[in-house]
């Protein structure tokens, strides 16, 4: 298992060094189930991403993905270990993070500006401001002609482009993805994996990616944290060599792309399969 | 691999047979529309003409059960001589008025009590017994505690309405308190929003279906306080009109004051849908055939 392609160089975890953008330093995260049972999120859980570094997390489902993001934006405090934002302990919701949803989580009676200057006026700044900022994304996320619309007039991808322009108009440093392009459809999906990239080689954000779709992971990242099935903790880390820019639409017909994303694979499906019998065993 | 080329040529054609298609299903449209409100105007038609004549053979006995032309000559008489206890618009000035300030009264009530224990978990599971036993009470039975407490003016009617209109618009805006969206939640929290603001600009407006919901049933739960309250112990108000027309044994009065009631409901019940259309106009049209 030593010999790994340069392409999809495997790295050993060590302690995380002082100033990456996220530190997640050896977390174990339990809680109590409302019925009263002791649940094993993550645990012995080592992560670090460097800042203006693109970090993927893979995993079967249900193996605390989320959890890992949850832990960074302070929802969820650790059990033991520790999680350090910039340097700092993690305590509040930090002003420096961004966090794109699975879900749709615009608010549906908001125009689309209402929706993408919600962030700077919740931060105070005045009204003219926030709304000429807001302007000035949705002109980047190309839906100049739609200001006025509200969400359910909107498609999916360009629901997407607007939640896209809510986060970064705050111009967090980090930024954290929960499976945010899963619900789209194939070719949607591709617009905007190009969209992110291109708003992320501005912004120099740091960004841990979520998603269970390794190919996504592969295309999109400079390192991919493959997690066992749960209780999570980090399988391997491997680092992704492939040049930038990436276009998306090209990058799954590299011979090299195809190859790093076959030795990831082998190393991914048996927890995959290990999650799934789990699964179908538990009932849950 | 070769295209599949398409054929350009009968665009022109096409267009015509789709003005066509189109014209004649507008047409279906308008024909269903008119038959509908025919069918509703001939079921009005017939319902009121066979009470009428039934009225006219003895059939249905007018004394108990009035008739159509009993109830207009009523109405005609109140309208042009006044009601036993003055003009007819002041008795419906008194009920509406003592309905709106129960109405607006009980649902800023409801809507505050709602949101407050809907954030607050601790406070919700202290007080939502205490809420579950007011709730079971038959509250119209209080109006007899308001008009000894409050005497046989517009206080008690109010406080009778008021509590009408409160636990249903309080059990409303809860819920929808309770199901507002964690994600939206969430991400209005990373963004930067404080509790106040989270309330202010997610909690309320994801409740505010909910809360409209419930205010078009309340206002009926209003009108039935003040004129149930007018009805126990009152100087004016349509309550009295009616308690009044019992007592002469005037079908014709009841039936003509329940008449003018419902008039004064489907009014208000038109504005508060206009002013539920304005404000959640972000609603995706429903999927709506009454009204038509």
């Amino acid at each position: 298992m030593q010999l790994q392609p340069m392409a999809a160089e495997r790295l050993s975890q060590a302690a995380p060094p002082a100033d990456a953008a996220i530190a997640i330093d050896d977390v174990t995260l339990r809680f109590v189930t409302p019925d009263g049972h002791m649940m094993t999120a993550i645990r012995d859980f080592t992560m670090t991403v460097a800042r203006g570094e693109f970090a993927c997390v893979v995993g079967p489902t249900g193996c605390g993905k989320s959890t890992t993001l949850n832990l960074v934006t302070g929802l969820l405090r650790p059990t033991t270990g520790n999680v350090r934002v910039m340097g700092n302990p993690v305590n509040d919701i930090s002003r420096d993070i961004g966090f794109v949803f699975q879900a749709d989580a615009l608010f549906p009676w908001r125009s689309v500006i209402d929706n993408v200057a919600a962030g700077p006026l919740y931060r105070g700044t005045p009204k003219a401001q926030a709304y000429e900022r807001a302007r000035d994304w949705i002109g980047r996320v190309g839906l100049g002609r739609f200001e006025k619309h509200y969400p359910h007039q909107l498609s999916g991808g360009m629901r997407k482009r607007v939640a896209l322009a809510q986060t970064f108009i705050n111009q967090p440093k980090i930024l954290l993805m929960d499976e945010p392009f899963s619900a789209l459809d194939m070719q949607t999906r591709t617009a905007m994996q190009d969209e992110l990239l291109g708003l992320w080689s501005e912004q120099k954000s740091s960004v841990v990616f979520v998603t269970h779709d390794l190919e996504e992971a592969v295309a999109l990242a400079d390192k991919v944290y493959v997690l066992t099935a749960g209780p999570g903790t980090v399988k391997s880390v491997y680092r992704i060599d492939l040049p930038r820019p990436r276009v998306m639409a090209d990058i799954r017909y590299d011979p090299k792309f195809v190859e790093i994303a076959k030795v990831i694979w082998n190393d991914l499906r048996e927890e995959v399969q290990l999650g799934q019998s789990r699964t179908l065993q538990t009932g849950h | 691999m070769t295209a599949i080329s398409s054929t350009a040529d009968h665009a022109a054609v096409r267009d015509a047979s789709i003005a066509v298609a189109e014209g004649r299903a507008r047409a279906r449209l308008r024909r269903r529309h008119a038959l509908v409100i025919g069918l509703r105007l001939a079921i009005l038609v017939v319902f009121l003409g066979l009470w009428e004549l039934g009225a006219d053979y003895n059939i249905i006995d007018p004394f108990f059960f009035a008739s159509p032309s009993g109830i207009r000559d009523q109405i005609r008489v109140w309208v042009t001589e006044g009601t036993s206890q003055g003009p007819l618009w002041l008795q419906i000035y008194v009920t509406l008025e003592e309905t709106f300030l129960g109405f607006v009264i009980g649902a800023v009530g409801g809507i505050a009590a709602g949101i407050i224990l809907g954030r607050n978990r601790l406070l919700a599971d202290v007080f939502s017994i205490y809420i579950k036993i007011a709730n079971s009470v038959p509250r119209v039975v209080l109006g007899s505690v308001f008009i000894i407490a409050l005497g046989l003016g517009m206080a008690s009617k109010v406080a009778l309405a008021v509590v009408m209109v409160f636990f249903v618009v309080f059990a409303n805006a809860f819920q929808g308190v309770r199901e507002a969206d964690r994600a939206m939640i969430a991400n209005a929290q990373i963004l930067g929003a404080s509790p106040f603001q989270i309330t202010r600009t997610v909690i309320i407006p994801s409740a505010m279906s909910w809360i409209l919901a419930s205010l078009h049933v309340s206002f009926g739960f209003a009108l039935v306080g003040a004129v149930v309250g007018e009805f126990l112990g009152a100087k004016q108000g349509m309550g009295l009109l009616i308690s009044t027309a019992q007592g002469a044994f005037n079908a014709n009065g009841v039936f003509a004051a329940m008449i003018i009631l419902a008039v004064m409901a489907l009014v208000v019940e038109f504005i508060i849908t206009r002013f539920e259309n304005y404000v959640v106009k972000w609603r995706p049209a429903p999927f709506n055939e009454q009204g038509t």
